[in-house]
């Protein structure tokens, strides 16, 4: 196992980052629902107040007035936890955003069960399932404080609507502030051969720790960062599918809707191969600490290993 | 503004005619859609159209412009009517209303016809979209007023309040909301369904600068109260104004039959007639 030093929680890189291109981008406004000090909107807030509203518990009117911001030439980001912002202002998504095709980015926090304590009523484990329907979105889960920077000042240069996952807990440091992301691609971070494992957001360390341990059992493991989620990065699947002999998908989301879903409807068609996908079953998180619930619902390294095992010894 | 004159009216209500008319030979030849709720509002969209809106249909995104949001999507073939009069759009495109391909669709969608703000047909979300649009003439110190129409029925859905503490609190007197107070809704008379009275108080104690006009269908009763509506500082207003659904058909006067149903060939005709003699 890698040691891992972690670095900021990436729902802080992001109010840091807007802080730090609100000068630049004049067009930008920040939008809160009575969570700016747990999203670190207030950053930005304190510094440009005439730029940042805080709509109160009131998500609906938040993501429908960033829509009527957005067709006078701002650019609105949007912020609460993921699964108050998604699941409330849905429908206020689909006609303002989507259905009127604007640009608004949606970044939330507080996706996933790494949440932990606080319970499955504010862990977010359908954001991408429920994202994902929104034509014309392009959805980013960055890992870390640097890619969560990165991807910040990327979909500002983006015209367009844009899902931006952050999560709560310290992530581990994984990029550093020179590491080179693209927009709408993945990032391979191990070469492999025998198989591919595909993580994205605070659970890729674990991913990287699989690794590890199956190079000491001779294994090579092709680690895909895969901080894009849609638009599906086909050119890199298709070359994981034909190169490797499967792929193990562990991501902190509901099996129904989430990547490893994405990932096998594309290659089912294009390169069928082995799939397999870590994630919460049929069920939502509940409290304890985000390892604890990792354990519990099998997002561990050992998790990953015996998935790879077992596609390894299928053949 | 100066004293309407009698000629000034009887122009917008030339056009409110036309109006009507293309509402109902838009749902007619679409058979379907929603002549109730359209034939409603007429009079204040010709109001705000040609007499209270500062815009220009050659220039239909002119940064300038007063912005209009109908929230009440299903009031489409009104707004498109509306369109057309001014100029936005040929008035032969109306027959293409819910066809396949055309801009006019069903409800209003902006990725068909991009001059539109926003898409609505959902209720409930058009003033929340209003107070963005007037949050941005706020931070760029422009001074265009947003309108947005919404439905009685639609004053039911939770996020009207929540865009009515907001604009209030934030003292959006650039936003003007009218309400189509034309006392139905799809099941049937609002004050059975779900009564929303007393609804003036309820905009005034959301801290709103209300107007009501006794008769929606009067044009000096409305030009009245935008005018009003124009000076009050620091405060969003709302015009309630009292309308007949169906308004100039007599069989679909006060019938809701005619919520989401279009007239069928006879009752076009018979439609038409009405409209086109009644002075």
């Amino acid at each position: 196992m890698r040691e891992w030093k972690l670095g900021k929680p990436t729902r802080e890189a992001y109010g840091e980052t807007l802080l730090e291109i609100g000068e630049e981008y004049k067009e930008i406004v920040v939008l809160d629902a009575d969570l700016s000090k747990s999203t670190y909107t207030f950053l930005f807030g304190k510094k440009f107040p005439d730029r940042f509203f805080n709509f109160g518990i009131a998500e609906a009117n938040m993501v429908s007035a960033a829509a009527g911001l957005a067709t006078s030439g701002k650019i609105p980001f949007c912020s609460s936890f993921a699964c108050f912002m998604i699941n409330k202002a849905y429908e206020q998504i689909k006609i303002g955003v989507a259905g009127s095709k604007l640009n608004v980015k949606f970044v939330a926090s507080h996706a996933g069960i790494s949440v932990g304590e606080d319970g499955f009523t504010q862990q977010s484990v359908e954001d991408i399932a429920l994202m994902a329907t929104f034509p014309g979105f392009v959805i980013v889960a960055p890992a870390d404080e640097f890619a969560t920077r990165w991807a910040v000042k990327e979909c500002v240069k983006h015209k367009g609507p844009v899902y931006i996952r952050t999560g709560r807990p310290k992530s581990p440091i994984i990029y550093n502030e020179n590491t080179e992301f693209e927009w709408k691609k993945t990032k391979v971070l191990e070469e492999g051969d025998d198989v591919t494992i595909i993580s994205y957001g605070f659970t890729l360390h674990i991913a990287l720790d699989a690794r590890d341990e199956l190079l000491k059992k001779g294994i090579k493991a092709r680690v895909i960062d895969f901080y894009t989620i849609k638009p599906l990065d086909e050119e890199t699947l298709l070359k994981a599918a034909k190169e490797t002999k499967g792929i193990v998908v562990i991501e902190e989301h509901l099996l129904n809707g989430g990547l490893g879903s994405m990932i096998a409807r594309f290659l089912s068609d294009k390169n069928p191969c082995r799939i397999k996908v870590i994630g919460l079953d049929d069920t939502y998180g509940e409290s304890g600490t985000p390892y604890e619930l990792f354990k519990k619902f099998g997002l561990t390294v050992e998790n990953v290993i015996k998935k790879v095992e077992e596609i390894i010894s299928n053949g | 503004m100066q004293r309407i004159t009698f000629s000034e009216i009887e122009t917008l209500q030339k056009i409110a005619k036309e109006i009507r008319k293309d509402i109902i030979k838009m749902t007619g030849n679409a058979g379907s859609g929603h002549p109730g709720g359209s034939l409603s509002c007429v009079e204040i969209l010709v109001s705000l159209f040609f007499k209270v809106m500062r815009h220009d249909p050659k220039n239909p995104t002119w940064s300038e412009r007063d912005r209009f949001i109908l929230s009440k999507g299903h009031g489409a073939p009104a707004l498109y009517a509306t369109l057309a009069q001014c100029g936005y759009i040929e008035r032969e495109e109306l027959l293409t209303l819910r066809k396949i391909g055309s801009r006019l669709q069903g409800h209003p969608d902006k990725r068909f016809l991009p001059l539109l703000e926003v898409s609505t047909g959902s209720l409930g979300q058009g003033l929340s979209v209003g107070v963005g649009v007037a949050l941005a003439g706020k931070i760029d110190k422009k001074d265009y007023r947003v309108y947005v129409l919404i439905g009685d029925g639609e004053s039911q859905e939770g996020q009207v309040w929540e865009a009515a503490m907001f604009s209030s609190f934030h003292k959006l007197d650039n936003l003007c909301a009218i309400m189509d107070y034309n006392k139905f809704q799809l099941d049937g008379r609002i004050s059975e369904i779900l009564d929303i009275e007393p609804v003036i108080k309820k905009w005034q104690s959301f801290g709103w600068e209300v107007f009501e006009v006794k008769d929606g269908h009067n044009f000096e009763e409305i030009l009245w109260a935008f005018e009003e509506a124009k000076k009050i500082k620091h405060k969003p207003q709302i015009i309630i104004a009292h309308t007949i659904k169906g308004k100039g058909v007599s069989f679909m006067e006060g019938n809701n039959h005619f919520h989401g149903r279009a007239p069928n060939k006879e009752e076009e005709i018979r439609a038409l007639k009405e409209i086109s003699e009644d002075l």
